[in-house]
């Protein structure tokens, strides 16, 4: 039975990494980083990482759904990925709240004064969205969303323990079943999840493609990040049965999704531009004004380096240029994110320097803390999965 | 070497030899055309003269003779194109995408499908053609040297995009279509007893000699080709959907479109597949090739796709009332209750609420439910772009401009003679070609094969 034990190395970097955080959000009160950058960053962080286990969740159930074997070696890295989901959760949940009570103001919406005719701030586009951007239902739909994932999350990894334990299909035809579930909620909620934290940052703007743009960039950061800790388990002489022909599947995840992404960031961006609607455009205008190096090198990074590096059938089973691509489109997406958020909340002040990143920093440590703490609690591969001897021969 | 998990399903039942599959799928093309083909081939034909007729007629009195007006300008021609090009979708889906996944149900149904996108995409070619109106003139749609005269061609225009992407779609479906018909072109010269069978499979088979070498080339350029088709399969209908979306009209404009067309494109084209192919099966007993689990996967897809649609709807439907625009309010909440309200709930209907039915694996392993959906979806679709196209138009932003749509004769019976021709070509396609892709079904028969599996 294979078990992973976290290398001393590797917890002192997570400790590390989480004290970069701590120090540089000390650091910021201290000089007078505004309470708004401060939010909107961890905002920023609590949505990547949790998009990214959640992502997992979706590998996952997705394999279920569609009788898909090849993963099947891999599916104690995609259940530790998704342990992350509860506490993406609490993350989620602290900013909506600290933001219900005015304790920062990244949603504009939630400024009571705009719904009153007789208040100077008197906003009607915004008064006319009322019946959706209010309060009670917005907790209700966030805290079934949080709720949902959450519960999804623990019944799979409950259910994996137990199939290693005992025989027989039915935890498998269980999963099936919850698999399912998962993924019809998932696809109804997510892009509603999407327009609650992210969309409405940007009141008055709206854009259908939005929510299942920003889920390709959660999908896509989930593969990379997993293709990621496939290879540094590997390396570190675990997952024996993972050979190149498994990391070719992830690396044409890989692919297909950076595709995937790109294809809707520019289906989104040229359908605006080329309309040039005001209440459209506005959007961009406010990253192309302010933040175009990035708008573009963002662009630049997603698409054109997993697009001609990963293209070749042999890139996607050399471990050298994963990691490296891996790298480059993690960070990417973060980019991205970092950019739905920011112009909203900071407008033309928004800054990427020592916070943004120490902060990020701290993020990633504490999500490899909870990451590598689930993966150290189980046998690194599955047992008496139905799939597990098909997964195992792979070959292409 | 593949270990087929125990849990799945054979994908090929009966007891199979190599020999027996040659001989179960050459069979329609070896034998004497069956009483039920001449009767359909003659009913289709008819209708398919109908059709041709009408195209004639339509080309030398002029488009006035459709149900056009000066509000609605585009109706029954571009809802025809697209309901076509959609259809024309899935052929290349199931053999692309389907390649590209490894999956093994492909062997199946890969070669109706993929005969079905060709004719498909040369019927959607057929109302582009005609809704020019000045139809001998179509060549200036191409990018062709000043010495023609002006420049005609506009860059900026989505439908010049269109020219593109279908035609290097339909360039790139026809060559991975024959490059998989010439093994089985071979395997049937090889059988032929008549010289003059002999002759005519050996002129479409290239002289292929089925050695290794030619085998690995074959499915080098196959992975290749499918490589290039998965990409062309978005670009098409992407492309197909700006041609709205890149208006300012309410109901057009709206950043959805693109990957909403193509998932509605997948859902119907898979719709007809099952449709061809339930028939095919039937007609030939192919029942051991094209198994109930083929039935079921198809049925998958479908739920999924028009899921996706469902979303697409309710997500434009919400955005309009989020917008705050009135104008995007009023696109659709005419679209829903007002004189084409109709239209709208049988899209609906037919598209989201029925295909829901298939969550009983009762219902979506039954022939005659999965046939009758496949019919369900196709009208529902084909009311989707109606609802699309005509309702946004008909109602012009000065409402003494605003009109109904009413097809005339012509309209009516251009479609359905589209729908002839359509059946008449896949009927001879079923005649003379293979209608299951019989060498590489026998690639799977190890694995797959009922009588291979413990």
């Amino acid at each position: 039975m294979e078990t992973f034990t976290i290398s001393d190395r590797a917890k002192k970097t997570t400790y590390a990494l989480i004290a970069i955080g701590l120090l540089a959000l000390i650091a910021g009160i201290a000089t007078g980083v505004s309470g708004q950058r401060i939010w909107a960053n961890v905002l920023i962080n609590g949505f990547f990482f949790f998009g990214i286990a959640l992502a997992a969740i979706f590998m996952m159930s997705m394999q279920y759904a569609a009788e898909a074997a090849w993963g099947t070696v891999l599916k104690r890295v995609f259940e530790g990925v998704s342990a992350f989901v509860p506490v993406g959760a609490g993350v989620i949940f602290l900013v909506l709240l600290v933001g219900s009570f005015h304790g920062h103001h990244l949603y504009h919406w939630m400024d009571p004064n705009l719904y009153d005719p007789n208040s100077e701030h008197y906003d009607e586009v915004i008064a006319g969205k009322h019946g959706y951007l209010n309060l009670p239902f917005f907790w209700a739909r966030a805290i079934l969303f949080l709720g949902f994932y959450t519960i999804i999350q623990r019944t799979f990894r409950k259910r994996s323990l137990e199939e290693d334990a005992g025989a027989g299909l039915d935890y498998h035809k269980k999963n099936i079943t919850t698999a399912a579930i998962f993924l019809v909620f998932f696809g109804f909620l997510s892009p509603v999840a999407i327009w609650d934290w992210i969309m409405s940052i940007d009141t008055h703007w709206y854009s259908t493609l939005f929510g299942w743009y920003t889920f390709a960039g959660m999908w896509i950061s989930g593969i990379t990040f997993t293709t990621l800790l496939i290879l540094y388990l590997k390396r570190k002489g675990h997952l024996a049965q993972v050979n190149e022909n498994h990391l070719h599947d992830m690396g044409k995840w890989m692919f297909a999704i950076s595709c995937l992404w790109s294809y809707m960031w520019f289906f989104q961006f040229m359908l605006i531009w080329y309309a040039n609607i005001p209440e459209e455009v506005t959007y961009y205008q406010a990253r192309l004004a302010d933040y175009k190096f990035l708008f573009f090198a963002i662009f630049a990074i997603n698409f054109i380096f997993p697009f001609f590096l990963l293209m070749d059938r042999e890139a996607k089973r050399n471990t050298g240029l994963l990691v490296f691509v891996g790298i480059l489109v993690f960070i990417g997406h973060w980019l991205d994110l970092y950019l739905m958020v920011t112009p909203g909340t900071l407008k033309s002040e928004g800054i990427l320097n020592w916070f943004e990143i120490g902060l990020a920093l701290g993020f990633f440590g504490l999500f490899l803390f909870v990451v590598f703490n689930a993966l150290s609690k189980a046998p690194l591969v599955v047992k008496n999965h139905p799939y597990l001897e098909e997964s195992i021969h792979l070959n292409q | 070497m593949h270990k087929d998990s125990k849990i799945r399903e054979p994908l090929i039942y009966g007891v199979k030899s190599y020999k027996q599959i040659s001989d179960d799928i050459c069979r329609p093309v070896e034998g004497k055309a069956t009483k039920s083909w001449y009767i359909a081939i003659t009913f289709t034909s008819i209708v398919a003269l109908w059709g041709l007729g009408l195209l004639i007629y339509t080309i030398g009195t002029g488009i006035g003779v459709w149900g056009l007006n000066t509000t609605v300008g585009w109706a029954w021609d571009i809802t025809n194109f697209v309901w076509w090009i959609g259809i024309g979708h899935a052929g290349t889906l199931i053999s692309a995408v389907l390649l590209l996944f490894r999956q093994r149900w492909r062997m199946g149904i890969n070669r109706s499908a993929e005969a079905m996108t060709i004719f498909a995409v040369m019927m959607a070619g057929t109302y582009i053609l005609a809704h020019m109106g000045r139809t001998w003139l179509a060549y200036w749609v191409l990018p062709l040297p000043n010495q023609f005269g002006s420049l005609w061609q506009n860059f900026n225009s989505a439908l010049m995009w269109d020219v593109f992407a279908i035609s290097t779609y339909l360039t790139v479906s026809i060559v991975f279509w024959y490059l998989g018909l010439i093994p089985d072109f071979a395997t049937i010269r090889d059988r032929a007893i008549k010289p003059m069978m002999k002759k005519i499979y050996g002129l479409l088979s290239f002289g292929w000699s089925g050695d290794i070498k030619s085998w690995i080339r074959m499915e080098e350029v196959s992975l290749v080709l499918a490589g290039l088709a998965t990409p062309l399969v978005f670009s098409v209908h992407s492309i197909v959907s700006t041609d709205f979306a890149t208006s300012i009209l309410p109901g057009w404009h709206t950043t959805i479109f693109p990957p909403y067309f193509v998932a509605g494109a997948v859902f119907s084209g898979f719709a007809m597949v099952q449709t061809l192919v339930l028939i095919a099966r039937k007609l030939y007993k192919l029942e051991g090739y094209i198994t109930i689990k083929h039935v079921e996967y198809m049925n998958i897809v479908i739920i999924i796709t028009g899921s996706m649609v469902g979303i697409a709807y309710l997500t434009e439907l919400f955005t309009a009332w989020y917008s705050g625009v009135e104008y995007e309010q009023y696109a659709f909440l005419n679209r829903a209750t007002g004189p084409y309200w109709w239209a709208y709930w049988i899209m609906m209907t037919c598209n989201v609420i029925s295909p829901q039915i298939f969550w009983f694996k009762k219902l979506r392993t039954s022939l005659i439910v999965s046939f009758i959906m496949a019919l369900f979806v196709n009208i529902g679709m084909w009311f989707e772009r109606f609802v699309l196209i005509v309702t946004s138009l008909h109602r012009d932003y000065l409402p003494s401009s605003w009109e109904m749509f009413h097809p005339t004769f012509v309209d009516i019976g251009f479609f359905v003679g589209t729908l002839g021709i359509f059946f008449t070509l896949y009927l001879l396609f079923a005649r003379f070609f293979p209608v299951v892709a019989l060498n590489e079904t026998k690639s799977i028969l190890k694995t797959t094969g009922a009588d291979f599996k413990e």
